[in-house]
């Protein structure tokens, strides 16, 4: 545990007995948000690692034509499983529920959440729905085979274990908004004294937009989910054709959550993103304003977009037209932070360590998921590319390309903070290279299958689409790799790395104002702000 | 440490004196007498004119609650728009998806 | 969640009333929203099966609807007279009140019961064989009927605990004039439970 070049130790903080101790019961009962984003931190990554398994057996399977591995009933409960505990398990959760339960408190500059007890809930709640999740794989008529959008009326029809899974998704999503009322609570109640809306870390604001949304949102697909059960068990008729009712309105319903998920997935990575880039440019971030109104913008037009996802349907020509014309707005918000980043950039004075090389790695993958998003967008190209694998590489591009590598990013830079001890750079970068490079061959060539008309959720293919297939699978393991040496290399940098300091990046916003790891109740003196959250220099705050 | 009144702007606070029973009273009979009105419109004139009159008469039923029992009417603004921005996105959900069934 | 308490460490325990109150109101949206799904659901087929929508809503029993109007508008008289009793002080108030508030919602629960037990002894209920010969919209208000008002009543019922719970605190001291904020929580819950209501008797008995 010691470190090798000079033999001393960071400071315990809040690992140390004040925080509760080392013991795993002070760790599961602890109301401490920095042990409840760490216990988040374990659940969320084992879960990652089960979906990542998941999806590789995918790709082992469709290397050739014809059947290797499962068989075509198994290949649609894997991809459903995956999409499941990717979606609801991993990434809707995931930077808020790690990254925004360890750093909101630090970096607005207060104590805890505003409501602690109920934060140490969401945990629980959290980890009942996953412990049903994996239940319904093994329980019942099977593992469901719907794929993660539970699409009536097959999902009512099923013999699948449907219904448990689709409890369990309900569950989770109860979890995501006792979040997001703490977080909403904690931004409007809790912030330090001189910390008004506009000196708040644009990590902040975008963990304040996608509260709203995970508040507004979610009990829609709540309520849809409570309605797909009981339509199981009651034969209600609301998404049953033969009563009477209309399947299109459960995909309504469902996406109206579902589509502004999407945002709750996004908004929080593009606020590491914007964290990173002026600590290591050495400048303070360009457009402060913009970028803190357009993680606003994205979550208000993000209501606004979801029937993009229904084009083939058979909804409504007029509400085609005017959901394919909502969703070009979304690119106005994504299009001012991207311009705002790449300002940041210029004439800075920038370093190219692991967290801004992910940083980099988001904005460029980002922006291929963003373009090829367009495509779908568009109601004529849609109508070509839907339910194809190009739709699978564009989300894949968005969701891990987007938010599992801005958690990266994340993990990289805030990792001192957490640990008190560097990431080793040099393995760092190795472990990034692969990664990179595995992602953009496993996700490229999906692209162009669905342009050659391959479509999504098929166990079986044509000889004509091997070579892509081929190259994908090939990309997932060297994805895979990479992933094992990252997450090898942040575990032992926790633990044997070189200690950090308060500060090791230069960055301005408060956490770096704290020791490393932080003390139980985060600062030592109460803080107050006089200045903006990127100003450089002596006096921003008293 | 937090000292956290600089919240607001204007410096209302969500805390404010108790109000005189009878107010609430009041409230109470107002919703009593409009759910009668309702009623009443529905059983007289079924059909357009008592769905107009429910229609007219509910959002303001609502509004009393919200304004007295809930005490909305003496929270800071932020609760209000707050408020505001959670109905006008659920009827941004309405309205978008009757671009569907109205155009079907 | 109608307390800030700062559960850890030496430091006094942080009571931050406006945080309470403002992680309630947010939690009622999550309510509102939540109804507002079947709404959406309700809003769609009444557009779809208007004619059916009527011939069934002549079915249901509209003083029933109407008492329960009465009842439970009462009981939210007697809920906010119960957290203005107590934040002038007179805890004997505020606990009688709250206590009429708890018989009203038992007496909602009740009507309900007796209503609902007509309609299933009639064959009404969803997926009954009597539902599914009649024409489609028919089932489907049913259907619509039964959940919301289920959904509702599961509300009353998760009101009347939560309610009861507070009752005791208020008895015990705990909740008192100088930190009453759980007492005006739960009210807030009971009066967006009375809110939901109030849209559902014009949608569900008022549409013949």
């Amino acid at each position: 545990m010691t470190d090798k070049a000079s033999g001393a130790t960071p400071p315990r903080g809040f690992y140390g007995p004040e925080g509760g101790g080392g013991g795993l019961l002070s760790w599961v009962f602890s109301t401490d948000h920095k042990r409840v984003g760490l216990l988040y931190l374990y659940s969320l990554l084992s879960f990652f690692a089960i979906g990542a398994i998941l999806g590789l057996t995918m790709r082992a399977e469709l290397l050739m034509p014809g059947q290797q591995l499962v068989s075509p009933r198994v290949y649609n409960s894997l991809f459903t499983l995956h999409g499941v505990i990717m979606i609801f398990l991993f990434i809707v959760p995931g930077i808020p529920a790690i990254m925004g339960n360890f750093m909101l408190p630090l970096q607005i500059g207060a104590e805890d959440v505003a409501f602690p007890r109920l934060n140490l809930a969401s945990w629980w709640v959290y980890m009942v729905g996953a412990f049903l999740a994996v239940t319904s794989l093994f329980s019942g008529g099977g593992a469901p085979d719907t794929g993660w959008t539970f699409y009536a009326p097959y999902s009512i029809r099923t013999n699948s274990n449907v219904s448990l899974a689709v409890l369990a998704a309900f569950i989770l999503g109860f979890s995501s908004v006792l979040t997001g009322i703490n977080f909403i609570t904690t931004i409007h109640r809790m912030r330090a004294k001189g910390m008004g809306f506009f000196r708040m870390p644009l990590f902040v604001w975008s963990l304040y937009a996608t509260s709203w949304i995970q508040v507004i949102a979610t009990p829609v697909v709540g309520i849809t989910l409570v309605l797909v059960v009981l339509e199981r068990l009651l034969g209600i008729g609301f998404f049953d054709p033969a009563a009477g009712g209309d399947p299109i309105l459960y995909q309504h319903l469902f996406w109206i959550y579902s589509h502004p998920a999407v945002y709750i997935m996004i908004l929080p990575a593009m606020g590491v993103i914007s964290e990173i880039l002026p600590t290591f440019s050495r400048r303070t971030i360009f457009g402060y304003k913009a970028i803190a109104m357009s993680s606003m913008a994205i979550a208000g037009v993000g209501y606004l977009v979801w029937g993009h996802h229904m084009f083939t349907t058979g909804m409504s020509d007029t509400s085609r037209v005017v959901f394919s014309l909502m969703t070009f707005l979304v690119a106005i918000p994504t299009g001012i932070k991207i311009f705002n980043w790449v300002a940041t950039l210029y004439r800075g004075s920038i370093s190219l360590e692991s967290p801004m090389l992910y940083a980099m790695a988001f904005i460029f993958l980002f922006s291929i998921g963003g373009l090829t998003g367009l495509v779908n967008g568009a109601l004529s190209t849609d109508i070509h590319v839907h339910d194809t694998y190009f739709v699978v590489g564009h989300f894949h591009y968005v969701m891990f390309g987007g938010t599992g590598i801005a958690l990266f990013a994340a993990l990289h830079y805030w990792l001192p903070k957490i640990s008190g001890r560097m990431v080793n750079e040099k393995k760092a970068k190795r472990a990034f290279w692969l990664v990179v490079i595995g992602f953009n061959l496993l996700y490229f060539p999906m692209l162009v299958l669905g342009i050659m008309g391959m479509p999504r959720r098929y166990h079986d293919y044509l000889p004509i689409f091997q070579t892509p297939h081929v190259i994908s699978t090939i990309g997932s393991w060297v994805i895979a790799t990479g992933l094992v040496l990252m997450f090898w290399n942040l575990w032992s940098s926790a633990r044997r790395g070189a200690l950090a300091g308060n500060n090791p990046w230069g960055g301005t916003t408060l956490e770096w104002q704290t020791t490393s790891p932080p003390p139980t109740l985060n600062f030592d003196a109460p803080v107050t702000v006089t200045a903006g959250p990127y100003e450089r220099g002596e006096g921003r705050t008293a | 440490m937090h000292d956290n009144t600089h919240a607001h702007g204007d410096g209302r606070t969500a805390e404010h004196a108790p109000q005189p029973y009878g107010l609430f009273i009041k409230v109470w009979a107002a919703l009593m007498l409009l759910t009668c009105i309702t009623v009443g419109a529905s059983v007289n004139w079924p059909g357009a004119v008592g769905t107009a009159v429910a229609m007219a008469v509910t959002p303001v039923k609502a509004s009393l609650v919200l304004l007295f029992f809930m005490h909305l009417k003496w929270e800071p603004p932020v609760f209000k728009i707050m408020f505001l921005t959670a109905v006008g996105l659920m009827a941004v959900f309405f309205g978008l998806s009757f671009f569907d069934y109205l155009y079907r | 969640m109608s307390d800030t308490t700062l559960a850890h460490g030496a430091h006094a325990p942080h009571k931050d009333y406006e945080g309470a109150k403002t992680g309630m109101w947010i939690f009622l949206f999550t309510e509102l929203l939540l109804f507002g799904g079947l709404f959406l659901v309700y809003s769609v087929y009444r557009t779809l099966y208007t004619h059916d929508f009527h011939l069934a809503a002549g079915h249901l029993n509209v003083p029933l609807g109407v008492t329960n109007t009465f009842v439970l508008l009462t009981s939210s008289l007697t809920m906010v007279l119960s957290v203005t009793a107590l934040q002038k002080g007179d805890r004997q108030s505020a606990l009688n009140t709250l206590g009429w508030t708890l018989f009203l919602a038992g007496l909602f629960l009740v009507i309900k019961f007796f209503e609902w037990s007509a309609k299933i002894e009639h064959g009404l209920y969803p997926g009954s064989p009597v539902l599914k010969s009649l024409p489609a919209g028919e089932g489907l208000f049913y259907g619509l009927y039964f959940v919301m008002t289920g959904l509702h009543g599961f509300h009353v019922i998760v009101g009347m605990i939560l309610l009861s719970v507070i009752a005791f605190q208020v008895k015990s001291g705990r909740v008192h004039q100088g930190d009453f904020v759980k007492l005006e929580n739960a009210g807030l819950y009971w009066h967006l439970v009375d809110l939901v209501w109030i849209f559902l008797l014009p949608l569900f008995y008022l549409t013949n």
